[in-house]
Formats: C-alpha cells, sequence, structure tokens
C-alpha cells in the first residue's frame, strides 16, 4: 500500500515536472513570438509612414497639375470654375415611384415609360 | 531516560553513620540538577536566537542583493506588453485642414567612421569619394588616417547610396539611424513651415528640432515635450493645400508677368481668423533650406515672409480706417460731403491727389475714388490721439501674434512724433508701416461686423470671436463702400462674376532705404478685401513689391493696374475651392443701397 502511494506521488511530481517545463518554454515561445510580432509591427508602420510620405510627394498639387497639363488631350482636366455650382433643384432627380426592383425588366419598362412623359 | 537518585544510598549511610544531615546530599544533588537543565535551556535560547538572526540576515540579503540587481540591470521595455502606438516617431507630423501632409518624418541613415577598424582607409576614402562626388577624397584620407577616432561622413544618405557603402565592404564604415524631417509639397507653404534641422546628434539617434517658421514656434508640441501622447496626433493647421497652391501658382505667375521683385498673399477666414492661405515669393524649399544671407537687404533672401515679416507703408488700404472710426464716431455719414479742394497744405507739407476730384466729394466717393485730401480732411475732425487709439485696437501698432517664429520680425514702423501732420498723413497710408497681416486683421475687423479676430495658423475647433471694435451698423456701411470700390471705384479689374469682391487697393511709393524721401519709380502696390461682400467669409491681401504693368504706351504702377488683376484672378480660381457658391448679384442692389438711405 505504501509503495503503491510513493509511486503515485512520484509519478504526480514527474507529470507536474513535465507539465510545467512545458508551460515554461511555451510562455518563453510566447514572448519571442511577441518581440517578433512587434518588430514586424513597426516595420510596418515605418512602411506606412513611407507609403504616406510617397504618396503625399507624389499627389503634391505642382504634379497633379502637371500631369492634368500633360494629360490634356485625354482627360480635359481644367481648374474648378464658378459656373460649375449647381442648386440641387436644378440636377435630375430619379422618379419617385419606381416598382422595387424584382424583375429587370419591368423596371426599365417602368423608367422608359417615365421619361416618355413629360 | 536514567535520572540520578537525589539521596543515593552510597553516600547516605556513610553520612549517616559519621552523624552527618543526610539532607545536605540532597540539596547538593537537587542544585546540581537544576544548574544542568539551566544549562540545557540556555543553549536552546541561544540556538534559537541565533536561527532567528540568519532568517533575518538572509531576509536582508535578499533584499539587498534584488535592489543591487535591479540598480544594475539595463531597463527593459515588459516584453509582454502590446505595441504601443507609434513610440517610435521623434516628432508629429503636419497636416493641412484636410489632413493632406505638409510634413512628415522618413527613417534615413547617418554614416560614420571609425578610422581605428579601418583595413583600408585609402580606398575606403577613394570610393566615398566616388559615391558622393562633393567629399573630397584628399580630405576624408587624411581624417581617416590621422589621430581622430571618430569622424561623420554624412549627416543624411539614401537607401541607395547606404547600399553602395556597404559594397565598399570597409567595417570601420558605420551606419546610425536618423529621422529626417520632410516636406512633401516641396516649396508650398514653405514660409510657414519653416524648416527643420538636427540638434543634440549621437551616433544611434538624433534629436529633430525646428529651426524656423512653425516648426520652431511649436517646437514643444510637435516633439511632444509637454505631453508625449502628442506625438501620434498631427498637427493640423489652418491652411488648405490646394488654395495654397492655387494662389502661389497665380501670384507667381503675377510677379514675373508685372516683372515685380517679390509678392505676398494672405487669404483669411473673416471671423474666425484661420488663415487658409500664406504665400510670399520669392521662396525656398525647405526640405534644403538655404543659409539666412550675411549681407545685404534681409527682403531679398528668399528666406524672409514678406505677408509677416514685410514691414512697408500701405498706401491708400489704410483710408478705410479713417472713414471708420469717423463713422463709428458720428463725425460724418456716408453722404456728408467732404471738402477736396487740394491741394491742402498741412504745415510746410503739401497733400495732393493723383489727380483733381473737383471741390467736394462724398464720404463714400473718397475711398471709391481714393482722395488723399478727403481723408486727411476726415482725419482732421479725428485727431491724432483717437486715431493712434484706434489703430493701435486693431493691432497697427505692435507685431501680430502668430504662431510662427518670425511674427515678432513685423514690428510697424511709427512716426517718431505723432502729431497733426502724422495723422494725416498716416490716415492715407503714409508714414506708418506695417505688414499685410496687419492689413488682413483690420479688414477682417472692418467686414466680418467689427470683431476683431486673432490670426492663426492652427485650425481651431471653436469659432473665435474678439472684442468688438466697430459697430455692426458701420460696419454694413464699410462693406457697401468698399464693394463701390470694386464696381465704379479704383479696383474695377478685381470683379469677379458671383463673388462680390470688395475692397481698396493701395499703391505706396517705396521709402528710400537710407532716408532721402521716396522712389519715384519703386512702389508697393497693396489690395486688400473680402469676399463675397454680401456676407464676407474671406479676407485677402496682395501685395506686390515695385510691380511694372508695361502693355500701355507708358509703365503703368498703381495698384489698380498690378495687385488687383492678380487678387481677382485668385479669386477667381479660390472661391469656388473654398466652397462658395457664386451669387447672382441683385439687380440694383437692395442690400447695397439700404445703408445709403
Amino acid at each position: 500500500m505504501r509503495s503503491l502511494f510513493y509511486l503515485c506521488a512520484a509519478l504526480a511530481v514527474m507529470a507536474l515536472a513535465f507539465w510545467a517545463y512545458r508551460e515554461n518554454y511555451a510562455t518563453q515561445q510566447a514572448l519571442k513570438d511577441v518581440s517578433k510580432l512587434n518588430r514586424e509591427i513597426s516595420a510596418l508602420r515605418e512602411a506606412i509612414r513611407m507609403q504616406r510620405a510617397e504618396w503625399a510627394y507624389l499627389n503634391r498639387p505642382e504634379r497633379l497639375s502637371e500631369l492634368a497639363a500633360v494629360n490634356f488631350d485625354r482627360l480635359g482636366l481644367l481648374p474648378l470654375q464658378s459656373e460649375q455650382f449647381a442648386r440641387p433643384e436644378n440636377l435630375p432627380m430619379p422618379p419617385v415611384d419606381l416598382p422595387d426592383v424584382t424583375d429587370a425588366v419591368d423596371v426599365m419598362a417602368a423608367t422608359a415609360e417615365e421619361e416618355a412623359q413629360p | 531516560m536514567i535520572r540520578t537518585p537525589l539521596r543515593p544510598l552510597a553516600r547516605i549511610l556513610p553520612a549517616r553513620a559519621r552523624g552527618e544531615n543526610p539532607d545536605v546530599i540532597e540539596r547538593e544533588n537537587i542544585r546540581l540538577r537544576h544548574e544542568t537543565m539551566r544549562e540545557r535551556a540556555r543553549e536552546r535560547a541561544q540556538g534559537r536566537l541565533v536561527l532567528l538572526a540568519l532568517g533575518f540576515c538572509a531576509g536582508f540579503a535578499a533584499v539587498g542583493a534584488r535592489m543591487a540587481v535591479l540598480a544594475a540591470s539595463e531597463p527593459t521595455e515588459p516584453r509582454s506588453a502590446p505595441a504601443t502606438a507609434q513610440i517610435q516617431a521623434q516628432r508629429a507630423d503636419i497636416v493641412d485642414r484636410n489632413g493632406r501632409v505638409l510634413a512628415t518624418n522618413l527613417a534615413t541613415h547617418a554614416l560614420y567612421a571609425h578610422p581605428q577598424d579601418m583595413v583600408d582607409p585609402v580606398r575606403a576614402a577613394r570610393e566615398l569619394a566616388r559615391i558622393f562626388p562633393d567629399l573630397d577624397a584628399e580630405k576624408l584620407q587624411a581624417q581617416f588616417t590621422g589621430e581622430s577616432k571618430f569622424v561623420w561622413v554624412r549627416r543624411k544618405i539614401s537607401p541607395e547610396q547606404r547600399q553602395e557603402v556597404h559594397e565598399i565592404g570597409e567595417p570601420g564604415l558605420l551606419f546610425g539611424t536618423r529621422e529626417m524631417r520632410l516636406y512633401p509639397n516641396g516649396r508650398l507653404a514653405a514660409h510657414v513651415l519653416g524648416g527643420a534641422g538636427f540638434g543634440q546628434e549621437g551616433v544611434h539617434s538624433a534629436e529633430v528640432i525646428g529651426t524656423a517658421g512653425l516648426e520652431k514656434a511649436l517646437d514643444g508640441r510637435l516633439r511632444g515635450l509637454e505631453d508625449p501622447a502628442e506625438l501620434g496626433r498631427p498637427l493640423t493647421l489652418s491652411l488648405d493645400l490646394t488654395v495654397q497652391a492655387v494662389v502661389m501658382e497665380v501670384l507667381g505667375a503675377g510677379m514675373k508677368l508685372l516683372n515685380a521683385k517679390g509678392a505676398a498673399a494672405i487669404i483669411m477666414d473673416a471671423r474666425t481668423g484661420e488663415i487658409v492661405s500664406m504665400v510670399s515669393l520669392p521662396d525656398f524649399d525647405p526640405n534644403d533650406r538655404p543659409r539666412p544671407p550675411t549681407s545685404g537687404e534681409p527682403s531679398d533672401s528668399p528666406l524672409f515672409n514678406r505677408a509677416v515679416q514685410g514691414v512697408y507703408e500701405l498706401g491708400s488700404v489704410m483710408k478705410i480706417f479713417p472713414v471708420a472710426q469717423a463713422l463709428e464716431l458720428g463725425l460724418v455719414n456716408p453722404d456728408t460731403k467732404v471738402n477736396t479742394k487740394g491741394p491742402m497744405t498741412l504745415g510746410r507739407f503739401k497733400v495732393r491727389d493723383f489727380r483733381n476730384y473737383g471741390p467736394e466729394l462724398s464720404v463714400t466717393q473718397v475711398i471709391v475714388k481714393s482722395s488723399n485730401i478727403g481723408t486727411a480732411r476726415i482725419m482732421s475732425e479725428i485727431g491724432p490721439v483717437r486715431q493712434q487709439a484706434f489703430l493701435s485696437t486693431l493691432g497697427f501698432l505692435e507685431p501680430i501674434p502668430l504662431e510662427m517664429v518670425e511674427a515678432s520680425g513685423g514690428k510697424p514702423l511709427l512716426p517718431r512724433k505723432w502729431g497733426d501732420i502724422a495723422s494725416a498723413t498716416i490716415s492715407y497710408g503714409h508714414g506708418l508701416s506695417a505688414t499685410p497681416l496687419h492689413a488682413a486683421v483690420g479688414y477682417a475687423a472692418m467686414v466680418n461686423g467689427g470683431y476683431l479676430v486673432r490670426p492663426t495658423l492652427l485650425k481651431g475647433d471653436a469659432p473665435a470671436q474678439g472684442p468688438r471694435v466697430i459697430s455692426q451698423k458701420t460696419s454694413d456701411q464699410i462693406r457697401v463702400m468698399l464693394r463701390q470700390v470694386v464696381t465704379e471705384g479704383t479696383a474695377r479689374m478685381a470683379d469677379v462674376p458671383g463673388y462680390m469682391v470688395g475692397g481698396k487697393t493701395g499703391t505706396a511709393d517705396k521709402l528710400k532705404p537710407n532716408g532721402g524721401g521716396y522712389y519715384k519709380d519703386k512702389v508697393m502696390a497693396n489690395f486688400a478685401g473680402a469676399f463675397p461682400m454680401n456676407d464676407p467669409a474671406y479676407v485677402i491681401v496682395v501685395s506686390l513689391d515695385e510691380p511694372v504693368e508695361t502693355s500701355g504706351s507708358e509703365p503703368r504702377r498703381t495698384a489698380g493696374w498690378t495687385a488687383v488683376p492678380v487678387t481677382s484672378e485668385i479669386i477667381r480660381r479660390v472661391a469656388p475651392l473654398l466652397g462658395l457658391r457664386p451669387v447672382i448679384e441683385p439687380a440694383p442692389s437692395v442690400a447695397l443701397t439700404r445703408a445709403r438711405n
């Protein structure tokens, strides 16, 4: 009886020691992962800063206006004019009583009717 | 346990036989027994004391050892803590009012050398001179082979240059990390931002400190000296990047077209004092800030911020202030007739007008036609004491505070003796020199309903309203006058359809630098005004240094031909960008006739 108790105690000690060591190594590994991730995060932050700076550099008004001038044939961009302001009531508004979009053909027919009306 | 008997028969019997008292023997034995017992107890107590002492010693030793370990060890971040936000930034970013980056930091490297670790200093010097053409191989070689143990080679190098230096393969060449201030927009807002440079330098890092402009004035905020949490938050300026770019472009083109030496423009929110755009030309690249000039006029340097530091006579721009004061004091109303018969004699001075405007003009016409005589006559009613007090409330006697170190350089030049003559000349803008920023602040108070504004470069959260300087009624009358200057007066070219520009021109002959009066052919052409005049949102001041308009038969220098067209083009381009909807002006001005009855 007594020897069985000793055997159990010894086994329990071994099992606990095994568990404790495993936890210890797992913790160390987790800490290593954390510091690796932290390094990665700061490297990525640095990269984001760099790209923000580059974005700002590539979007500087001087360059954009040059690009607009160079690509005028394709884009036809001109400075904003006061005539380009409009009032909301002057904008064409979609008709109010459209049916639900359940069937595309119905909707097309309905909008065509709507447009046909003066 | 063996007990020693107290009355051993072996001794009792012989003692009895000798006739002695056997109790003596018993007492003797009791004494001996007690002695041994006491001895044992003492030893036990002593042992316990020693044990206790050892325990205390161990405790103190443990505490002491822990303290020693803590004191001697390197401090480390707790490794399991989550990464805190952006602790690596040394200096906060600066962004415009819409969040676009005006200044940020970039990680870069500095190159230094440990000559004692060098394998082949001669080759290293040669290779470095090849990579950096501005370095001198001979000089580097002398440094590398000399006594010194540490040599700075370059403060900032690019990643490509760093790779090339790596490829030399010299162990004595080392890199230190650096944060570099970067202004991605180059010259844009250069004067506002100023510049930054390295402060205290170490091998592994260097302080980045502001050297001029806003970077220097708000250095503490940008470096998070008061609150480190501010490092992560960018500083938001009131400037609008797009507006700034357009103003710079138009002003630059105008300056070139009119052969001007320099130019400045300020666009300021008339109610809050937020400066939306501030341009001074010629300008510079803050990424590569030129050294301050050691000789010559400071105003010739591109570092000179004309908008804030350029103290010049503003000319007729100033005329609105005596008129506003006279209206406020109830001395005149807009239709009061003023004697403008010239020339007007003041002591040994004669005040003349640009041309003869007849015997009398109404107060409104004095402003519209810009009559010196008329303004001087109005001023004579007010007197120098009240004039000085009024200009003082508007801030014309002190530098205007602004978040830039250069702001203190804008100290107005005042007359030595502020008598009747000085008072008259100041009324039409001569004898008192101030900056375009002074004009902007003064005009904001004139048109925004009479409140003084405090100009700022920072985007504010709450509308800031200063003390009232003129009444709402006076401000309304002033607005009508300034609008008429544009519709029928000296600034007709300033009209921009839909934006109801109003303002006043001013052409001031430049003073010769060492006294001796005025130049005949060098002027400062100014325009100060606001738009849209029915509800002024922005104040604009444009100033050109020595402009000449040469399209006509003879050169024209007045502001109406120089500063005014430039202003009109700026407003035409900028007003839509500021989100102002063009207003169709009410036909024969319903709102504008109100004040004229």
